[in-house]
């Protein structure tokens, strides 16, 4: 397990590297000058100018131009917006939360209706609930995630009236920012309507998880159905029903435990799809999180923001990677490295 | 009685009659094909066919529904946009801006992609070693996310859409050729031509490539029905195609303001990219269906 935590931690520091050098070269691919780029700065006077070219090394070669880029990131220091002069690194503290909460939900929903689903496709494969099951997965990933969100909005909040159409909780509850998660938020809260405020926020949160959550969804179904079909093919499953257990005992005992493994290995790799599909989702649905502020910052050539959001976004899909790895290799024995006598 | 066949010759088809073979039988992925195929005759006629101009609308008839309506009329089967502008007509030429692009996109990238994957797949070492964990960071992120940073770059714009799209699908063509290149190259038959002294390359040509062409294009399914969805959520973002073009995501992202009131100019462009995403998903759907038959006997 130790060497397993070191090369995972090698690769975490190699890709960083590689993800701020990317942000870092962007600075320069983006027009205008790069340190404008890189600090925000547009309406600097001639004597801040100077102390930013200090700051950022301008006139040293790329290389320390790099290391004074990657210590303004170590210290918090992202920059200003262009478009509105506020410091970056605290919108994106605030807006980030909001987006792990949408994506965490979406992804127990996902992971909820797609995985059973799945196992029964498997368990009665080549049957006709298998064909049913397969065909609303496949048209579940081809529908264009934007155009089933403003379904979902017609047809539940305008027709129905069943859940709100925008926004993360009704305005009329004020409940002060702790950690940006709002469900945390509101539990820490001592307001007397806290639980007013806790239906209110549930009743937000269902619509643009749920429209998350559909292609994630079918892909979890395939992903179940295959990982088990090839589960209940082994030997040891064989030599279960051997022994004589029924059915449901083999399903119950052996075969979901081992399929589901095989799963877990992938939810990591869904995440960065779920968080693409998440940013989308957030534009229509008016989420106050860091993929609708990304989106904005590029209509508005924000070309700090853009910068700095993606440098966020992409190394926080990477830790969720990074994570789902060491859950899977804590979970199996197998993934941790030489295998002994296979 | 007559005999067509007088020796008893047994035929081979190659693997790519093959494939065509088992797919011909299966009547969804048929459908699907044939799907396919009309979108294509639209993409590359759409503009001939269409009966009104995409861009030009008639002001004297905004928001006209759908012609089988009470308040329809035939002359605009599909309705018309707030400008006045046929839905149909708009539709038509969208499907060679969304469809007919991601069709380009995909053929440009498969081309590449395919280069450098068997390229890569004969070198060894280092070099391939780096290609692959670098591959592997380029896979791992989403390739909307990418293909929005590459937008971000370029700045928004149908063109500049186009290029991000084909960088963002390349790696998808390297590792999967590459993989499959290696993958042949262990196998007997190669290793036969390999001691008749071919080279490399005519290996490549002549043994591999007619062996692996059906799992390419397994993969160039993939890739176009991930390019149309690309292409139209960016449009729809307000990154790719600007506003009179007609692009489907960006027509639905034109009828939002007005989706109360006219539900059809948001229904259609969105029912036309499901139905171009379902017949490039089935058509997909087919061939690996056809391969999975074809290893397991």
């Amino acid at each position: 397990m130790i060497i397993f935590t070191l090369r995972r931690l090698s690769l975490f520091i190699f890709t960083m590297l590689l993800l701020t050098l990317l942000s870092f070269s962007l600075s320069f691919l983006f027009p205008g000058e790069a340190v404008i780029n890189l600090s925000g700065a547009i309406n600097a006077t001639p004597s801040q100018l100077a102390l930013l070219n200090e700051s950022y090394q301008t006139d040293s070669n790329i290389f320390f131009q790099y290391l004074a880029y990657l210590k303004h990131i170590l210290d918090g220091n992202l920059g200003l917006s262009m478009a509105s002069q506020s410091v970056i690194s605290h919108e994106i503290l605030n807006l980030l939360p909001a987006t792990i909460e949408l994506s965490i939900v979406a992804l127990l929903i996902a992971m909820f209706i797609g995985i059973p689903l799945g196992f029964i496709a498997a368990i009665k494969h080549n049957k006709p609930t298998d064909n049913i099951i397969l065909s609303v997965s496949m048209l579940g990933y081809s529908i264009p995630v934007f155009w089933l969100g403003l379904l979902a909005i017609l047809i539940f909040s305008i027709s129905l009236g069943w859940f709100p159409s925008a926004g993360q909780i009704s305005l009329l509850f004020e409940i002060k920012l702790v950690t940006g998660i709002q469900f945390i938020d509101i539990l820490l809260s001592d307001s007397p309507y806290k639980w007013q405020a806790f239906s209110d926020a549930t009743a937000h949160i269902i619509l643009p998880a749920c429209v998350v959550a559909v292609a994630p969804a079918t892909i979890f179904i395939r992903l179940a159905r295959t990982s088990m079909i090839e589960v209940l093919k082994t030997s040891y499953i064989r030599a279960a029903s051997a022994k004589g257990l029924s059915f449901q005992q083999i399903i119950v005992r052996h075969a979901i435990r081992n399929a589901l493994i095989k799963i877990i290995r992938h939810v990591g790799l869904q995440f960065a799809n779920l968080v693409t599909i998440a940013m989308v989702t957030e534009v229509i649905f008016s989420w106050p999180g860091i993929g609708r502020w990304l989106i904005v910052s590029i209509d508005q050539r924000d070309y700090t923001a853009i910068q700095s959001g993606l440098l966020v976004l992409s190394c926080f899909i990477f830790v969720v990677h990074i994570l789902t790895d060491f859950i899977y290799a804590a979970l199996n024995p197998l993934a941790r490295g030489a295998k002994h006598g296979s | 009685m007559a005999r067509d066949k007088i020796y008893l010759e047994e035929v081979f088809p190659s693997p790519f009659m093959q494939l065509w073979l088992v797919f011909r039988k299966t009547p969804v992925a048929m459908a699907g094909f044939s799907c396919f195929i009309f979108l294509i005759v639209l993409a590359i006629f759409g503009p001939v066919l269409a009966p009104h101009s995409p861009v030009e609308g008639q002001l004297n008839m905004p928001l006209l529904p759908p012609a089988w309506h009470a308040n329809g009329d035939v002359s605009y089967l599909l309705g018309t946009d707030e400008l006045g502008r046929d839905m149909l007509s708009r539709l038509m030429y969208g499907t060679s801006l969304t469809f007919g692009l991601s069709f380009i996109v995909v053929l440009i990238s498969l081309v590449v992609g395919v280069i450098i994957g068997s390229l890569s797949a004969l070198t060894t070492g280092l070099k391939s070693s780096f290609l692959n964990h670098f591959l592997d960071v380029i896979l791992s992120i989403p390739s909307l996310l990418l293909a929005i940073v590459i937008v971000a770059i370029l700045g928004p714009g149908i063109d500049n859409t186009v290029w991000a799209v084909v960088m963002v699908l390349i790696p998808q063509f390297v590792h999967i050729t590459r993989y499959a290149v290696k993958e042949e190259f262990r196998k007997g038959y190669v290793l036969a031509s390999r001691l008749d002294g071919a080279s490399p390359f005519r290996i490549l040509y002549y043994s591999i490539f007619p062996n692996i062409v059906d799992r390419i294009m397994s993969q160039a399914t993939l890739a176009q029905s991930a390019a149309i969805l690309d292409i139209a959520t960016l449009g729809f973002l307000g990154l790719g195609a600007q506003i009179p073009l007609p692009e489907w995501g960006a027509t639905l992202a034109n009828g939002l303001d007005l989706f109360y009131i006219a539900p059809w100019t948001v229904y259609l462009p969105g029912l036309a990219i499901l139905f171009a995403v379902v017949a490039t998903n089935l058509v997909g759907e087919g061939i690996r269906h056809a391969l999975k038959l074809r290893k397991e006997r």
